[in-house]
């Protein structure tokens, strides 16, 4: 009964690869994390059966405080394998380029809010990029991949979480990548409350100071 | 001058602990590359003290560039430094020599990005093309790739460099400096013969890493003085190298790109090398690593990379040639990439 049917691959990313395939005839993603080779097997194990374990935990907290993310159908993890629902839409990667400022300005918001909503029930995402980030067909953004994330209310967590949405848009979507952050920024007030989300910022501007991320840094030393 | 291709430019290269004057044609050939490191008796890098060493040795390091390429100062077109980023005090006693010998021999000043710098030599060398770079050094670890007129950061450290993560685990551990050798390589000859692995943290945000908690874990073990060191060299290297080959490899399937590069002091390391020739031949791309004499700092690659800049046009005047201690890669347009 378990059984998953005619796999096809769809996306071999880094970290896992994602086949379409069918189960009890419905459309199913089984993400699958190989073994890496190039680290020892005994770490690359941890790994693998750590992310495989928690990734549908968070999964199911996100949905909790509201945030849509597929369903979850079948967890393996001898095979460090996930079925899940497959959600018919697209990234909000191919999106931000090509919809109008309007909806862009919408998109972020929208994002913004979802992070809030997480981040209040104490899940951190640890991977946001617009690649995870899907527009369905019904018009609601669903979060993917929370395999690098964890429970966590801290500070510091929050902050690091925002500010890798920062970076990810700076990569990916520079010529509007601030913004998008502003809009995001924007979303996450609203959901979060003006003064708990400006503790946040405050971080995201600490996490910056640290050093790497500034041009012209306060020489300490 | 002499036909283009055939000029002459100097880099000199001060970001940090070493001095280096290289020299190289405007077709790509490196006809000099001398350097001099400072070492310090204890501890890390003091910025003054490193800088009281570039000024002493200055005059030598540029006197044997000059001599290894059998050129007199005359024979230069050009002079480039680099600008940043880097330690204060010793990007500015590199970038003084460099206003003073363009000055004096009235030629034009390129002020050069280091980390792109590193990318460059390493494209140079190997004959990568369009490659996801990952730049390993004392003071920096970053994943990067170009796009667009730039290159972008698509990853890099949220504390603590890669190198540096290492020199101060070996610094702890009480290992010696090798000639010519930065202090990390000590724990790689280490860590060649380990054989247990200790469980030490692993932490990949997104496509960043952090350091700092490793570092601490590692040295926390061997002030307890548990286990074999051997045993804990291998284990910070497989775990940190781990981390930093998880987000390259995150890099390559994003972006697509067939082409990996290495570069940077730590591109020396035969494990970490291992490990991204593993990646880059599960995404079918070709894997490069930049030639040892050309992955610490160098002059060589100020060199080069100040020919690329003023061949396309970029060019620093004096007034403009302050140091920019925290200049991002990613803020620099470079021309010479489509």
């Amino acid at each position: 009964m378990d059984e998953v049917d005619s796999q096809t691959l769809l996306k071999k990313g880094a970290e896992a690869s994602l086949f379409l395939a069918r189960w009890h005839g419905r459309k199913v993603i089984v993400k699958t994390r190989f073994r890496k080779k190039y680290r020892p097997a005994e770490l690359d194990t941890k790994i693998r059966s750590y992310r495989t374990a928690h990734e549908p935990q968070l999964m199911h907290e996100a949905k909790k405080a509201g945030v849509p993310t597929p369903t979850i159908f079948l967890v393996d993890l001898k095979n460090a394998a996930i079925t899940m629902e497959f959600v018919e839409g697209k990234q909000v990667k191919q999106l931000l380029a090509i919809v109008s400022k309007k909806e862009r300005r919408e998109l972020g918001v929208k994002i913004g809010e979802l992070i809030g909503k997480i981040h209040k029930h104490g899940v951190i995402h640890g991977d946001l990029t617009t690649s995870n980030m899907i527009l369905s067909s019904e018009g609601k953004i669903f979060l993917v991949d929370f395999g690098l994330g964890e429970k966590n209310t801290e500070l510091e967590a929050r902050g690091v979480d925002l500010h890798l949405m920062k970076r990810a848009l700076q990569s990916t979507h520079y010529e509007f990548a601030d913004e998008c952050f502003r809009n995001v920024l924007k979303g996450y007030s609203a959901v979060l409350g003006g003064e708990d989300a400006e503790k946040v910022f405050e971080k995201i501007r600490e996490i910056e100071r640290r050093g790497r991320y500034v041009d012209e840094r306060k020489q300490a030393s | 001058m002499k036909r283009l291709a055939e000029a002459l430019c100097l880099g000199v290269e001060s970001t940090a602990d070493d001095f280096g004057v290289g020299i190289a044609t405007f077709n790509g050939e490196i006809l000099a590359n001398a350097s001099s490191a400072y070492i310090p008796e204890e501890g890390g890098i003091h910025p003054r003290e490193a800088a009281r060493h570039h000024a002493e040795v200055a005059d030598e390091v540029l006197d044997e560039a000059l001599a290894k390429a059998e050129i007199k100062p005359r024979d230069l077109a050009l002079i480039a430094f680099s600008q940043g980023p880097g330690l204060g005090p010793c990007l500015r006693t590199g970038a003084t020599v460099a206003r003073a010998l363009a000055s004096y021999l009235n030629v034009p000043l390129v002020g050069v990005n280091h980390s792109i710098a590193h990318i460059e030599i390493g494209k140079l060398e190997t004959g990568a093309v369009d490659p996801v770079t990952l730049y390993v050094s004392g003071g920096n670890t970053i994943v990067s790739a170009f796009d667009s007129g730039r290159y972008r950061v698509f990853g890099e450290t949220l504390d603590i460099a890669l190198g540096n993560c290492l020199d101060v685990f070996a610094r702890e551990a009480g290992l010696k400096h090798k000639r010519g050798m930065p202090l990390g390589a000590a724990v790689e000859e280490l860590a060649a013969n380990g054989e247990k692995l200790i469980s030490l943290p692993y932490v990949v945000k997104g496509m960043d890493i952090s350091l700092s908690g490793l570092l601490t874990a590692a040295t926390t073990q061997l002030r307890k003085g548990e286990g074999e060191l051997e045993d804990l060299c291998y284990s910070l290297q497989e775990h940190a190298f781990s981390m930093v080959a998880e987000v390259t490899e995150r890099a390559v399937a994003h972006t697509e790109k067939k082409e990996v590069l290495l570069t940077g002091g730590v591109a020396a390391n035969r494990r970490l090398q291992s490990m991204l020739r593993s990646i880059a031949k599960d995404h079918d791309a070709t894997f490069n690593v930049v030639p040892r004499q050309f992955a610490t700092d160098n002059g060589a690659m100020i060199a080069w990379t100040g020919v690329l800049a003023y061949t396309h046009s970029v060019a620093t005047p004096i007034e403009e040639s302050f140091v920019k201690l925290r200049w991002r890669l990613e803020k620099v347009d470079v021309p010479w990439m489509k």
